[in-house]
């Protein structure tokens, strides 16, 4: 444990293959994030961890931990350009938060909340994509995918099944689903598999459980990202 | 006695629910009446907004009348502030935009369950359907933006007090909500 770094000038300890980021949750430092998940491997690809690394911008969740860095990531710089990301991300799909069941629960709107976004600010794409309601149990609204590829990896990686993938380039980039017909019904996903469980927005849910808790009481109304994501994806801080 | 604050308020394509909740300050009203009066609002049925200090505008841009509106609220408020999820992102209203005009039109007066004497309406007073629905912001500049579906009471009165005392709004974690 000689390893150092300093995040916004605190000392934080790292051990050897930690990523900026692992360090910083054993800390106790929340870095805003969407498709970093302790349990996999990292995807670098929402960009909201982005954080000032010896004077460069860097993923936390890719970039490796080593002496000598001097990390900031609570800044008014940083936070603007994450609310910035988050606005790009909620205009790109269609997060319509009142008529969807995951409000309240979700981890965009969270961390938009976190980050006191209060407008959408670019004009809105409102593309036009599909809902896939063929499985028994799980559904998908690709609206509301935003290609953080966590499905992807749970269900690779804890679920040793190979249901999801993304597809295509750019504006054309999608959620795609193994099976001969493309649709969730023909695949071996489980309502019970990580999979479907993952999804930070509301793009992959669970059939008939929507609004078994009311909306107020959900796990964000009250509660801010930073203290459920330390509580819950580091065992140290939990209660 | 220094003049009163003018505000203005109105509903797009919106449903009236902010301007319910805006209603829900209650007695509060009261005390916002001493330094406010309003200048076109459904509360008083005033039909065109000249000279206001405040726009609340709910609802987003569905027709060619809510364009009109719109800006003539632009011009005529000094600072124009969005009310709610429709007036920020199009809300509930913008699930059209994923459905052709035409189909909307056909479903709702042509082909949909119980229609009688089927035909689309074309009376010339009748404002243009735009081809999708668009948020405010898309259209005029705006100075601040109120979320939630809608805004609680108390984001209002938080909005309000603040600029009345000359504060910079700011909404704690508690008043912002998407939902």
């Amino acid at each position: 444990m000689s390893n150092t770094i300093t995040i916004d000038g605190n000392t934080v300890p790292f051990e050897d293959g930690q990523t900026i980021m692992e360090a910083a949750t054993a800390a106790g430092v929340y870095i805003p994030h969407l498709c970093h998940h302790p349990e996999f491997t990292p995807h670098g690809s929402c960009k909201l961890c982005t954080v000032n690394v010896n004077g460069r911008n860097c993923s936390a969740c890719t970039f490796p931990a080593m002496e000598g860095q001097n990390v900031l990531n609570n800044t008014r710089e940083l936070t603007d350009d994450r609310r910035k990301i988050t606005q790009m991300l909620f205009v790109e799909g269609n997060h319509l938060c009142p008529g969807c069941e995951k409000t309240g629960n979700c981890q965009l709107q969270a961390v938009a909340y976190h980050l006191n976004m209060l407008d959408n600010h670019f004009p809105h794409f409102y593309p036009s994509r599909e809902l896939d309601a063929s499985h028994a149990e799980v559904m998908i609204d690709h609206n509301r995918c935003i290609f953080c590829t966590l499905c992807v990896r749970a269900s690779q990686q804890k679920d040793g099944k190979d249901v999801f993938a993304i597809s295509g380039r750019g504006l054309n980039k999608h959620l795609i689903i193994n099976s001969q017909s493309g649709l969730l019904k023909d695949t071996d996903l489980e309502a019970t598999d990580e999979a479907a469980h993952i999804c930070p927005t509301g793009a992959i849910l669970i059939k008939r459980t929507g609004y078994q808790v009311p909306i107020g009481e959900r796990i964000y109304d009250h509660k801010q990202i930073d203290q459920v994501s330390l509580e819950t994806e580091h065992p140290r801080h939990g209660e | 006695m220094a003049s009163k604050i003018r505000v203005a308020t109105t509903s797009l394509a919106g449903c009236f629910g902010c301007h319910m909740s805006f209603l829900d300050i209650d007695e509060r009203m009261l005390q916002l009446a001493e330094v406010v009066e309003f200048g076109r609002s459904p509360i008083n049925d005033i039909e065109h907004c000249t000279n206001c200090d405040i726009g609340l505008i709910e609802g987003g841009v569905c027709n060619s009348e809510n364009v009109h509106v719109l800006r003539e609220f632009r011009k005529n408020c000094k600072i124009l502030v969005a009310v709610g999820a429709c007036a920020i992102n199009g809300g509930l209203p913008a699930m059209r935009n994923f459905i052709p005009l035409e189909e909307c039109l056909a479903e709702a007066y042509l082909d949909g369950i119980g229609v009688e004497n089927p035909q689309i309406p074309s009376d010339p007073e009748l404002p243009l359907l735009l081809d999708k629905v668009r948020p405010i912001h898309e259209v005029v500049k705006i100075d601040y933006f109120l979320p939630g579906c809608p805004p609680s009471a108390d984001v209002f009165w938080k909005f309000l007090t603040d600029l009345l005392d000359g504060r910079e709004p700011s909404l704690s974690y508690e008043l912002v909500h998407y939902d």
